[in-house]
């Protein structure tokens, strides 16, 4: 299957990649190309498979309601590529466009 | 040197001795940890030019922490069997004060402010770490060029990669610049390039080892896993960082059993399986004559080989590379110049702040595997791809249970090539997917393997590997047959197993 | 004209959860506090950290669950919800998606015909994100220049409650808000403060004409901080598009801010917008499967709820439905009540009297709820005694009750101190009496003569003499035998 360029500014946009026109086109025909290979298993008759997300034989990982030590305030902005009134500061927040 | 079989490691350089070597010199007063330390940096500082395995080297403070290692066994207070023996990193794993990249420039100023839970277990038994080693970019590769600050190189050959992702690691062991290190296996990133460096690299089995700390490519397959010189060293890290960890809700409560009790009882009488559908498969002829020359080695040390089909491992490769990068999508959002990290300064809004920051901040692999999986989870393609990837798993799962119902292990090449020239695979994203076809399955399954050196190639005198496959949580006996195998063909510790550098 | 109209309402109500510490990490859940100080690796986002599950907020959503009469999941997971947004700290949120923890209940309210059944669709658990503060501007977000993230709220427990479209107009929302809270109070699994956040209410609502079997264009409503501008809100919305129907004019899909100040809702987010939030399977968290025994355990240990607490009070105390409402809106007023009413042996709809007239009103006032008052239960009832006992008066009883209410003295001390005792002494009143009719023997004469009119005039000039404190009704009486027998 070939993706299309709309599907590719689509996904882009989704996963907040600022992509060049070049990498735009490319990435719309390395993707087809590695999905063709996936589309193999399009074919296979999977009714009644159940789906696996976890390969680990545990459940109900629980921990106790204890509280443990936070990080120092300084800390936790310390790597913060701006900071402001002890806040992470960032530009003006708009809706998807 | 002769380059004999013969030439016992015990009087090796001590930059060529096992860890378990160098801890019985600690443990005989014979060595001290500052010598060991010392010979062990010179021989990294010899031979990073040319296999460039470091991203960050932290020699001054492993010194310090060598010379209290020594203060420790001479009072008799040491913290372990190996204290003050050095290790490394790759640097996928995060280490409290000491800059932790994931060969990526988005993370490339981020000093963390906690240790994996790897590393702490490591700490705590006195090991002293002497850096953070190269890799590809968020693991995402298997060549190490995808590192966005430049590749290692194969001490047995510099055109050609170390493999990856944990290149640079597989690379410094190999060379001598550390004797054991840890890695990571989402597909095969310690299996593939210890094979491709003559190494052992072992991917436990999935929740053996703590996750937490180690930077997340694909949370259903990541593990951490060992890389050494010897089977034995491999089990002996294993043995330090295994167990159940409260802080990873997919940790495996329960025992670790003692992996070198009976290492070495041999594997008379054990069932090993040839996968069938492997068979061909695009495996070089030199490859293919080693593995099988493995195999043959196997049969004379008691094992019984037989054919086994596991029809599902053929869609491996399909099911990996759309739920490896599904997930990783997802993992990946976290890096938008908020918290942490790179930001590109000069946008106006936070739609435009975080789109440059991540296409700046990341290499076209990791752009590549992001879109990919975005594409695979978004809403109209879930269920033909995510959701069929996931019964591919369950299929593969289920194939190798039938399977361990007549074998005890699973044999195959780890690589179907070995070590390949830089810039060879760059340009075809899937040539270099495809390379992961026996090591992705395991992955998906949650199995454990190790990767064991079965000498050079005679196509081109590069090393391979042998993989060995075995039931969650049976490293033991994974163990039992890779040292068996390894004591036979007398290839570890010789110094025909040195690269020629 | 509401008859020809047919309004659906359904809910979404975020609560979270009174829990020592996070969702998925040991930071201290608290409100306010030094921004970004109740933070660690894992509730930031770092990389390489994992999240692991708060057994303690399994627990309360269970309890909820099972209050709400759901089906308890066997088998659930985590799925993540990923679309990025600055105050969530990994740009995805931990939530549940096709496999909710509680499925399928219900919650029984107060309505005209008795009780009302509100389907509840899920229960689920998930985390809360942190807080932005908008700089610049008007302080909204739309005309801010930057934004300041505090990601000390990120991660705190919050658990989803859906319902059904069964409610029918703003006011029974308001009825179902105010019952869940008080459910949420008596289970002890939260705050439940609207003003605070801990109880935050979203509306899908939508009109219809009369008889039509399709919903109506249905819309969300955000931003309504308290219950009261949950009805505010719903009564605008439903105003709006009823008129909208009448004019034929469209009406949009869409998400819609109430405005606390104007009363009215304005469009905020464009009809239609897309949202893909590429939910799959948190593979950090292992599936929760919480046994039969552990369900068992937490059903035994359940308090009464408020719907059986209401059918006890009605056949217990005999109260109206109305003042069973009235009470049992909050678990502490419940409490306090019984607390007065066992206390009291007279009829207990005394004490809801003395309650929901009197001392509402001084709370009101005051501003404070019931539990805070510093009259305790027992002291009420011993006030109404003394009423009963001709000891005072009601009117002065209201006097004491307002200084019990301000001092927290208990009401005998009260009436001692302001010397209120009723004299109801025959003799004493007697004598009054006497010197009352001797003093103004015309009066009485008229009294004699058949004219029980002035009768009142000398009971006047009694109680004068004695400085108020005769029990009226034996002046009343012996006056009448001396005069009119």
């Amino acid at each position: 299957m070939v993706i299309e360029r709309s599907v590719v500014d689509h996904v882009a946009r989704l996963a907040r990649l600022d992509l060049s026109e070049e990498e735009r086109a490319r990435m719309g025909a390395e993707l087809s190309q590695i999905l063709a290979h996936a589309d193999r298993i399009q074919a296979l008759d999977l009714d009644g498979v159940e789906p696996t997300s976890h390969a680990v034989p545990v459940v109900n990982a629980l921990r106790q309601d204890e509280v443990k030590p936070s990080l120092e305030q300084e800390e936790s902005l310390a790597g913060a590529p701006a900071v402001e009134a002890e806040r992470f500061r960032v530009p003006r927040i708009i809706e998807e466009p | 040197m002769s380059g004999r079989a013969s030439t016992p490691s015990q009087e090796a350089p001590l930059q060529w001795r096992t860890a378990t070597e160098l801890a019985r010199g600690l443990e005989a007063r014979e060595l001290s940890a500052r010598d060991i330390t010392a010979a062990i940096i010179e021989q990294s500082n010899a031979v990073e030019p040319v296999v460039r395995a470091y991203l960050k080297s932290t020699h001054e403070r492993a010194l310090e922490s060598a010379v209290a290692a020594d203060e420790r066994w001479s009072r008799d207070t040491t913290l372990s069997s190996h204290d003050g023996v050095p290790l490394a990193y790759k640097d996928i794993f995060v280490t409290r004060g000491v800059a932790t990249t994931c060969g990526s420039r988005i993370l490339e100023s981020w000093i963390p402010p906690y240790d994996a839970t790897v590393v702490s277990r490591c700490e705590g038994a006195g090991l002293t770490s002497l850096g953070k080693l190269n890799l590809d970019e968020f693991a995402m590769g298997s060549s190490t060029e995808n590192s966005a600050f430049g590749p290692s190189r194969n001490p047995w050959n510099t055109d050609c990669v170390p493999g990856g992702s944990s290149g640079g690691a597989a690379a410094l062991v190999a060379a001598g610049g550390v004797p054991w290190a840890w890695g990571t296996d989402t597909g095969g990133s310690v299996r593939q390039p210890a094979s491709l460096c003559g190494i052992v690299g072992v991917k436990p089995t999935y929740g053996r080892v703590s996750r937490y700390g180690l930077i997340a490519f694909a949370s259903s397959l990541d593990q951490a896993g060992p890389m050494a010189r010897s089977v034995e060293d491999a089990a002996a890290l294993l043995q330090m960082a295994a167990g159940h960890d409260p802080m990873d809700a997919t940790s495996i409560p329960r025992e670790v059993p003692d992996y070198l009790e009976g290492i070495d009882e041999g594997i008379s009488g054990m069932r090993i399986g040839i996968v069938k559908e492997f068979e061909g498969g695009g495996t070089q002829p030199g490859v293919r004559s080693k593995v099988e020359d493995a195999y043959r080695r196997l049969e004379k040390l008691g094992a019984s080989l037989e054919e086994i089909s596991l029809p599902s491992f053929e869609h491996g490769i399909s099911a990996y590379y759309l739920i490896a990068p599904a997930e990783a999508s997802s993992n990946l959002a976290r890096y938008d110049g908020v918290r942490y990290g790179y930001r590109q300064a000069d946008a106006a809004d936070i739609v435009a702040m975080s789109s440059r920051t991540r296409a700046e901040g990341f290499g076209d692999e990791v752009k590549r595997r992001v879109m990919l999986g975005t594409y695979a989870l978004s809403a109209g393609y879930y269920e033909a791809y995510y959701g069929k990837a996931q019964k591919v798993r369950t299929l593969i799962i289920e194939d190798l249970e039938r399977a361990y119902s007549s074998v005890d292990l699973i044999v195959s090449p780890t690589s179907p090539t070995t070590a390949f020239k830089l810039g060879e695979r760059t340009s075809n994203p899937l040539e270099m997917y495809l390379s992961d076809i026996f090591t992705v399955p395991v992955n998906l399954a949650g199995n454990a393997a190790i990767s064991v050196p079965c000498g050079l190639s005679l196509d081109d005198g590069l090393p391979v590997g042998l993989q060995l496959i075995a039931p969650a949580l049976d490293e033991k006996t994974m163990f039992r047959a890779a040292y068996a195998f390894e004591k036979d063909l007398g290839w570890a510790g010789t110094a025909e197993s040195r690269p020629p550098l | 004209m509401s008859g020809r109209y047919e309004t659906t309402v359904g809910l979404e109500i975020h609560v979270e959860l009174a829990t020592r510490s996070k969702m998925f990490c040991g930071c201290r859940v608290a409100f306010a506090g030094a921004p970004n100080s109740r933070v660690c690796p894992v509730c930031l986002g770092f990389p390489g950290t994992l999240p692991v599950a708060n057994e303690k907020a399994v627990e309360h959503t269970l309890r909820i669950g099972l209050a709400l009469g759901c089906d308890i999941a066997e088998h659930c997971l985590f799925h993540r919800k990923n679309y990025f947004y600055p105050d969530m700290p990994k740009n995805y949120q931990i939530s549940q998606y096709d496999s909710p923890l509680c499925l399928r209940g219900h919650l029984d309210i107060p309505s005209k015909t008795g009780s009302k059944s509100i389907g509840i669709t899920r229960v689920h658990i998930e985390e809360d994100t942190g807080k932005s503060q908008h700089v610049g501007g008007d302080g909204r977000i739309a005309s801010s220049e930057y934004s300041l993230e505090d990601f000390n709220r990120a991660g705190t427990p919050l658990v989803e409650i859906v319902t059904e479209p069964d409610i029918e107009s703003g006011e029974e929302a308001t009825t179902f808000v105010t019952e869940l809270r008080a459910l949420l109070e008596a289970l002890g699994v939260s705050d439940v403060r609207m003003d605070e956040g801990s109880l935050r209410v979203d509306a899908n609502i939508s009109v219809r004409r009369a008889g039509e079997i399709e919903h109506g264009t249905k819309v969300e409503v955000k931003n309504m901080n308290s219950i009261r501008s949950v009805g505010r809100a719903l009564a605008f919305e439903e105003e709006r598009q009823r008129r909208a129907l009448d004019e034929g004019s469209p009406l949009v899909q869409e998400t819609r801010h109430f405005d606390e100040k104007s009363g009215a809702t304005s469009s905020m987010r464009s009809k239609e917008h897309a949202f893909d939030y590429r939910y799959f399977p948190e593979p950090d968290l292992v599936p929760l499967e919480p046994s039969a025994h552990w369900v068992a355990d937490i059903q035994k240990t359940l308090p009464e709820l408020p719907p059986e607490r209401r059918q006890r009070f009605v056949s217990e105390y005999g109260l109206t439905p109305i003042d069973v409402g009235v009470l049992t809106a909050s678990s502490s007023t419940a409490a306090w009540f019984e607390d007065a009413a066992r206390a009291y042996a007279g009829d207990p709809k005394k004490i809801v009297n003395w309650i929901i007239a009197d001392l509402f009103g001084l709370l009101n006032v005051a501003g404070i709820e019931l539990s805070a008052c510093r009259i305790a239960p027992p002291q009420l009832a011993a006030l109404v005694t003394m009423v009963d006992a001709g000891t005072i008066s009601g009117t002065q009883a209201k006097v004491v009750l307002a200084e019990m209410f301000r001092s927290g003295s208990p009401p005998r001390e009260i009436v001692r101190a302001k010397g209120m005792e009723q004299v109801s002494d025959k003799g004493a009143i007697e004598a009054f009496i006497d010197e009352a009719i001797a003093e103004n023997p015309d009066v009485a004469d008229k009294v004699r003569g058949g004219n029980p009119g002035p009768l009142g005039f000398l009971v006047g000039q009694v109680m004068r003499k004695m400085n108020g404190q005769a029990n009226p009704k034996v002046v009343n009486e012996i006056l009448h035998a001396k005069l009119l027998s």
